[in-house]
């Protein structure tokens, strides 16, 4: 029998407001364990939640993003736990009337039609601290508890269980990373956990509309894994079901060392969270004005970008495809192009060169000294002939590493390039009048004899005479010899 | 007559006169304190702070630039958290919990001069008709000290009629502020949900809990109201509602006023003698212009119940942080995490309170959420639409507050469910999120304070504080 699997993901989007969700201290990741707190965020006795506004409006953000419905009331809700890392023992997240609901996101895989792939909601909540329990400072039989994340605030994205295939699951994580580092509510950095997710799988006869069994797969720290867990454990169900065996509904957590996923003691996940409205906070209401305010403002989304430049730009659309990727290399892209008349050749150059050094440097766009303006200067001398394309890549290097501005970079290297007809047209004939027996060859038809000529020039102009002017003059200049 | 007997309001003509100092006022109070320490009303007494404070607004006052409540030295009950002073709500688990921070009332009252004298006891979180399950020990009634203060806030109730401070906070949940009141004869007020910041009060139920004052006079309560009322940014509950000044409504008549009488607080149950007090008092009320009208609250049979649950749903997730792992008492000697949650909290938590818990936690288990939690708030809703369809004929209703005066200590304590019942007459008030006032009326036949109760409309306090402060200068 052939099976086909059902996938369903729950990401969690780590926002970068300032300050965390109900309190107002600060979200910075890395700092002195415990150091960001305040009686709200540690559940001192007493204290009470407010919510920070900024995070409705990048829920609204992303709500409209998506094309989610927002809901005119959504409601706070308390999921109790226990765990040391959880100072109320409460999370305040949603539950019943989530933020938004209904929405879509639209993948696209090379060679294969687009899959929609439906949103069921976006709810906003609170994150926990973190547990450290084998690192060196740790004791040996104790647990410690940073409490700093507690309060930073996340909204979580349920998708509908619509994901055929895990590089469908893959695709619409890079997607949904673009759109959220896009609307600049998430900086979308994986190393410090801006993005996680957890995904549930099952398998069902193709044919067939029933749903099977599910399993959750969870700590997974990268969209890779988050495809290879899926492929573990959608092969993993097959196995048991070819064999006639019956998949037990369980969460499994991924190993990357070991490229394997287990089952967590069932008593961990057997939670009863008795979720009830969080009588601290007023229901959250949002009127048709407030989503207006906040749409008037959301920024470009990938799709749209893409769009424009391959038709404000005239740019193929894998240039536009791989210029939109990143936000930041969009604008360093459009910044560029706007200064040049040959957008293809900025193109061409920030996918090449600049993409490529700044991974070989292992720089951030925002700290190149290689502006996009300079590099629409360099583009307008090679342009304009005013460097031969040999030099401008020296040009491009130095300006990386100085700063310096291309023009002056070429005046203070010599790399001016010879475009004086006069100039060139007087080396030209030298070079004929030393070499007749190579003219006479060339008369005699043979046009190797051509590079030999153009070489000579070039040692000359020590590879500074513009060589299409060089090409002409020379053809010129013997077919006159010819006559 | 001792200045301790005094209400604040004849307090402060002295200590603005120079009569009398703030700091001889603290003295009396400390020796009154010692003196009745049996009643056993603080869980912590702040001697040399109160001393030192009544010495500073005492050269405000030679300066002239005390604030409003200047002189005014205050009980406070023991949830309400003051920076660097314990707070243990009763109960073992927080008995060596030191607050890091000011609850917003505690920051308006220091600011307003008032003197906190101590923390006063009452039942463990709150929990209690009776102030007997504080892990401190019961408090006991200065009237007949066999009987019990009331509850939960009987340590407030006590300290002022004791005369160990000028005036106490309590907090109200479902009558905590009212019936102590009720049971030690003074006046207590249960704000409109959201008029006072529940920013630094240790939730019991967090939809339900209003900070109040308990004091000798209506005038003391207007005063005190004047200085904890208001929005708070840090309490998304409070509401956003202009302030005014409460004691403008005093030395008020009663003339024109409709005063509903709801049939069902005057049923089987209720002691007929405390019946007759408020008859008599309505009649009075009558006979000074007021119409006296019969109104009903048809849902009132359903309150107990919705109130029950909704308050343990709340509590159960609400005590849920009391866990031992960051702050409060910890079990020792454990071999792991669940371990330590066990025990921390099976040691830390007196048996009411686990009752409560256990009850709240049953409510909110998928299964019984609709059965219980969820009908519960529509039963809420009914009640509060019960208040709605009688305040549009009458400015407030007069009703009793308990069904008796003050029980015997330990007469109750090991019948929870007459205990819960004793509470009819003050939940719905919370239920609706309603100010009300308890009012001293007279003694029953045993020398027992009886207490009066007047509810008004959301708002409404300065209506309530006119008629409470027409009763009171009657007598």
């Amino acid at each position: 029998m052939y099976y086909e699997p059902v996938i369903g993901l729950e990401v969690h989007i780590q926002l970068n407001t300032d300050t965390k969700i109900f309190c107002s201290c600060s979200t910075l990741f890395g700092a002195v364990p415990n150091s960001q707190v305040c009686p709200v965020c540690l559940g001192m006795p007493g204290s009470l939640p407010v919510l920070n506004r900024k995070v409705m409006e990048y829920a609204v953000r992303l709500s409209l993003a998506t094309g989610c419905k927002i809901n005119n009331t959504s409601i706070l809700a308390r999921k109790n736990y226990f765990y040391p890392d959880l100072p109320k023992s409460y999370q305040i997240s949603q539950f019943e009337e989530p933020f938004a609901e209904h929405g879509e996101l639209v993948v696209k895989i090379e060679g294969q039609p687009s899959r929609r792939i439906g949103i069921t909601r976006i709810h906003m909540e609170e994150d926990a601290g973190k547990s450290l329990h084998a690192e060196s400072f740790v004791g040996k039989d104790e647990s410690l508890v940073d409490v700093n994340r507690c309060g930073v605030p996340l909204l979580e994205v349920v998708s509908d269980p619509d994901f055929r295939t895990p590089q469908e699951a893959y695709e619409y994580l890079v997607h949904l990373r673009q759109i959220v580092v896009y609307l600049g509510i998430c900086d979308g950095n994986m190393e410090e956990g801006s993005l996680r997710c957890d995904a549930n799988v099952s398998l069902r006869p193709i044919g067939t509309t029933t749903l099977g069994t599910k399993t959750e797969l969870k700590n997974m720290n990268s969209f890779r894994a988050v495809e290879k867990a899926l492929e573990y454990e959608i092969h993993r169900q097959e196995m048991i079901l070819e064999n006639g065996g019956v998949i037990e509904q369980q969460t499994l957590l991924w190993d990357a060392n070991r490229n394997v996923a287990e089952s967590m003691r069932t008593k961990e996940y057997s939670h009863d969270y008795r979720y009830f409205p969080d009588p601290d906070l007023a229901p959250i209401s949002m009127t048709a004005g407030d989503i207006e305010q906040v749409r008037a403002n959301i920024p470009e989304l990938p799709e749209a970008k893409r769009e424009r430049f391959m038709r404000q730009f005239s740019l193929p659309e894998y240039d536009a495809q791989v210029l939109t990727e990143s936000p930041k290399v969009a604008e360093y892209f459009e910044q560029t192009a706007l200064r040049v008349k040959d957008k293809k050749a900025a193109s061409n150059w920030i996918m090449g060169n600049l993409l490529r050094s700044l991974k070989e440097r292992n720089e951030h766009l925002h700290q190149l000294k290689l502006t996009p303006a300079f590099l629409a200067e360099l583009l307008t001398l090679i342009e304009q002939g005013t460097i031969s394309g040999s030099s401008a890549k020296e040009v491009f290097e130095e300006c990386l590493d100085s700063g310096k501005s291309p023009t002056l970079i070429v005046e203070e290297k010599g790399l001016l390039q010879i475009s004086d007809l006069d100039a060139i047209e007087q080396i030209v004939s030298s070079i004929i009048e030393k070499n007749p027996r190579d003219v006479q060859d060339y008369l005699n038809g043979n046009e190797k004899v051509l590079g030999f000529f153009i070489g000579q020039i070039m040692r000359a102009t020590q590879g500074k005479a513009n060589p299409k002017l060089v090409n002409s003059i020379l053809r010129k200049k013997l077919a006159l010899l010819s006559k | 007559m001792q200045l301790t007997d005094l209400d604040y309001t004849s307090l402060r003509k002295r200590i603005v006169g120079r009569e009398i100092t703030c700091a001889q006022l603290v003295a009396d109070y400390l020796d009154n304190i010692r003196e009745k320490k049996p009643l056993n009303a603080f869980i912590s007494v702040f001697e040399k702070d109160a001393r030192q404070r009544a010495e500073e607004i005492d050269r405000k006052i030679s300066a002239n630039n005390a604030g409003a409540l200047a002189g005014l030295v205050l009980g406070i009950k023991d949830l309400i958290v003051l920076s660097g002073a314990p707070t243990t709500c009763g109960s073992k688990i927080l008995s060596n919990f030191i607050s890091p921070y000011d609850a917003t009332v505690i920051k308006k009252l220091a600011q307003a001069d008032a003197v906190f004298i101590g923390k006063t006891n009452m039942d463990e979180f709150a929990m209690g008709s009776s102030s007997e399950t504080s892990f401190s020990g019961a408090v006991k009634n200065p009237t007949a000290t066999d009987r019990v203060a009331g509850g939960s806030s009987g340590g407030s109730a006590a300290a002022v009629a004791g005369n160990l401070c000028t005036a106490a906070l309590g907090s109200d949940t479902g009558g905590s502020i009212r019936q102590p009141a009720s049971f030690c004869g003074v006046v207590g007020i249960k704000p409109t949900y959201g008029r006072v910041s529940r920013f630094g009060l240790i939730a019991y139920a967090s939809s339900l809990d209003q900070i109040g004052p308990l004091c000798k006079s209506v005038d003391d309560a207007a005063s005190i109201l004047n200085v904890i009322s208001g929005y708070d940014h840090l309490d998304s509950t409070s509401a956003n509602q202009p302030t005014e000044d409460y004691t403008t409504y005093l030395n008020r008549d009663v003339k024109g006023l409709i005063i509903g009488l709801p049939k069902e607080y005057y049923g089987a149950g209720l002691d007929p003698e405390i019946r007759q007090n408020i008859e008599n008092r309505a009649a009075q009320l009558g006979k000074a212009g007021a119409e006296i009208v019969e109104v009903s609250l048809p849902h009132t049979e359903y309150a107990i119940a919705a109130y029950y649950i909704i308050a343990t749903a709340e509590a159960s997730s609400n005590l849920a942080r009391f866990d031992g792992a960051r702050y409060g008492v910890r079990a020792e000697k454990v071999m792991d995490l669940e371990e330590m949650y066990v025990k921390s909290r099976t040691e830390g938590f007196g048996s009411e309170v686990k009752r409560r818990i256990m009850l709240g936690t049953y409510v909110l288990s998928s299964g019984y959420y609709d059965a219980y939690y969820r009908k519960a708030q529509k039963v809420r809703t009914l009640i509060r639409q019960d208040f709605n369809n009688v305040f549009a004929q009458v400015d407030c209703l007069l009703t009793p507050i308990a069904p008796t005066t003050a029980f015997r200590l330990g007469e109750k304590i090991d019948d929870p469910l007459t205990m819960y019942l004793s509470d009819i007459y003050t939940v719905s008030c919370n239920l609706a999120g309603l100010p009300g006032i308890a009012l001293p009326s007279g003694a029953d036949s045993h020398g027992l304070p009886i207490g009066l109760q007047l509810l008004g409309k959301p708002f409404s306090e300065g209506k309530l504080l006119q008629v409470a402060d027409f009763l009171e200068k009657l007598n």
